[in-house]
């Protein structure tokens, strides 16, 4: 898609310039300043407390890892099932649209955890059953892996709420951009894929960044389902040293810096993408 | 005289309004057609059925010896048929060089060099070969259409359909437009234009068409039509455009 993309000037942003306290360097550091803070606050009481600070993010570095790992993992596939689900909804085709939606409703009527723990609990007892009826002896013993089974569930849970932000994003282009594609000869495909989602992209931007941060923030309920995420691990060195209040003072600020992060990014991805209508 | 658009017998409905009532149209290779009417009389519909972005409920349109009526040939009419919209409909996001060239590379298979310099040749054809790396949302609405023109030209098609192509336009922009097509008409494409642009129509056209209540009412050479129409519906309607 890059192929049909270049860069260009920046005619708004110099007009901005002229107004003091309006440029966009300035509405910037705003906000980085916040994440410096946490920052500085977090190495401020690992440094000058190390006993607990600096022990307990040791302890729960690994834990960073997964929930990271977790995070972005899911959400390459959310993506991916968003805009499947997303198309399925915009689908004449009666039997693909009643799926995408029967999809959607359902799993926005199911509490995410309940979502989680029925992937890590109840799917395995589910394949096994189906094992054993067909005598298929690998899946008799199959065994969940927490952390695939916690991606999996994240993914359809999440996934069904981008199919209604793709949906969102698509319908919000113009009629005349299909229309003006297909009288080229583009097939619907090519349209949606050159004309239609590269513009639906830039549109649907800010709220999939939403999403991303708060699959960021409900990755904590992972470790429900015997992932040793972020929490998990904080709530393990809290059981051991018995000081609930610098552990999840900490917990909360490490998911701060990553959740502050990332806003950082999608502003900045927002901000390169912007063209005039 | 090869007829190169055969409409029969078309109606359309839109829920239960019947847009078009059995609609019939011939039009000939090189032949230039300026359709004009009231709004709501089905001549936007008529034109869009000739490319079927309007599917229609009843008859037969036959484009170039291809009947309107699988995927594969309606992608193969859409092909050598260009269109030209009332709103533009450039793509926003991306340059002009990048809208004239997308479908030459996707549809046609293009290579970037090839179709780059197709672009450039009717950049410059229809005026403006300076604009080749501005963004649609930078020209003026009649360098938008011209650029439109070209975006449909670089597929090389045999036909052109223009859909109130200056209704959109600001005044002083019209001329432009008016004169790339006046000029592509000249050249000898096949045209169907929705417009009501009578000197459009007076210097260019072969024929001209007066739709009201989803049928043809009069058709005759644009001189007569304009001038001595023989309908009183057609006098109705010209006494209220031209002041």
């Amino acid at each position: 898609m890059a192929d049909y993309e270049s860069s260009r000037s920046d005619a708004p942003n110099d007009a901005l310039k002229q107004i003091p306290g309006a440029e966009p360097a300035s509405r910037i550091d705003a906000m980085w300043w916040l994440v410096l803070g946490v920052i500085v606050l977090v190495v401020f009481l690992i440094v000058v407390f190390p006993d607990p600070y600096f022990n307990l993010v040791k302890f729960v570095t690994d834990g960073i890892v997964i929930t990271v790992t977790v995070t972005v993992g899911s959400f390459i596939f959310v993506l991916f099932a968003g805009l499947v689900g997303g198309l399925g909804r915009l689908a004449k085709n009666k039997i693909i649209n009643t799926i995408a939606t029967l999809y959607v409703e359902l799993i926005r009527g199911i509490p995410l955890l309940v979502q989680l723990i029925w992937w890590y609990f109840a799917f395995p007892v589910v394949i096994q059953g189906i094992g054993r009826a067909l005598k298929i002896d690998a899946l008799v013993s199959y065994q969940a892996n927490p952390i695939a089974m916690a991606i999996i569930g994240l993914v359809f849970c999440y996934g069904a709420y981008m199919s209604e932000i793709y949906r969102a994003g698509i319908q919000s282009i113009p009629k005349g951009q299909m229309e003006a594609a297909r009288s080229l000869g583009m097939t619907y495909f090519q349209a949606m894929r050159y004309v239609i989602l590269p513009q639906a992209i830039r549109v649907i931007l800010p709220p999939v960044g939403n999403e991303f941060i708060a699959l960021l923030k409900d990755s904590s309920l992972v470790s429900v389902v015997a992932v040793t995420d972020l929490t998990r691990r904080s709530r393990e060195y809290m059981s051991t040293h018995f000081n609930p209040i610098e552990v999840w003072t900490m917990a909360a600020l490490l998911y701060l810096i990553m959740t502050l992060l990332s806003a950082r990014v999608v502003n900045h991805i927002e901000r390169k993408t912007k063209f005039e209508r | 005289m090869e007829p190169i658009i055969e409409i029969t017998n078309v109606h359309k409905y839109f829920g239960n309004v019947h847009a078009l009532q059995g609609v019939s149209l011939t039009v000939q290779k090189g032949e230039v057609v300026v359709i004009v009417g009231p709004s709501g009389s089905g001549k936007s519909t008529l034109l869009r059925c000739i490319n079927r972005l309007e599917e229609y409920d009843e008859g037969k349109i036959v484009v170039d010896g291809i009947p309107l009526d699988s995927a594969q040939n309606i992608n193969a009419v859409r092909r050598e048929v260009g269109m030209v919209f009332q709103s533009f409909n450039l793509f926003p996001h991306i340059s002009v060089m990048n809208n004239l060239i997308l479908a030459q590379k996707v549809v046609r298979g293009k290579t970037h060099e090839e179709a780059a310099e197709t672009a450039r040749g009717l950049l410059k054809k229809v005026g403006i070969p300076e604009k080749v790396d501005a963004y649609p949302g930078q020209l003026s609405g009649g360098q938008q259409q011209r650029v439109a023109i070209a975006r449909a030209l670089a597929m090389n098609p045999k036909i052109m359909l223009f859909d109130e192509p200056t209704s959109a336009l600001d005044p002083e922009m019209i001329k432009e437009v008016l004169d790339v097509m006046l000029a592509l008409a000249h050249e000898g494409m096949t045209m169907v234009v929705v417009s009501h642009e009578m000197g459009f129509a007076r210097n260019a056209a072969n024929r001209a068409i007066l739709m009201d209540g989803g049928v043809i009412v009069e058709e005759a050479t644009p001189d007569i039509l304009f001038t001595n129409p023989s309908h009183q519906r057609t006098k109705d309607f010209l006494s209220k455009v031209l002041h």
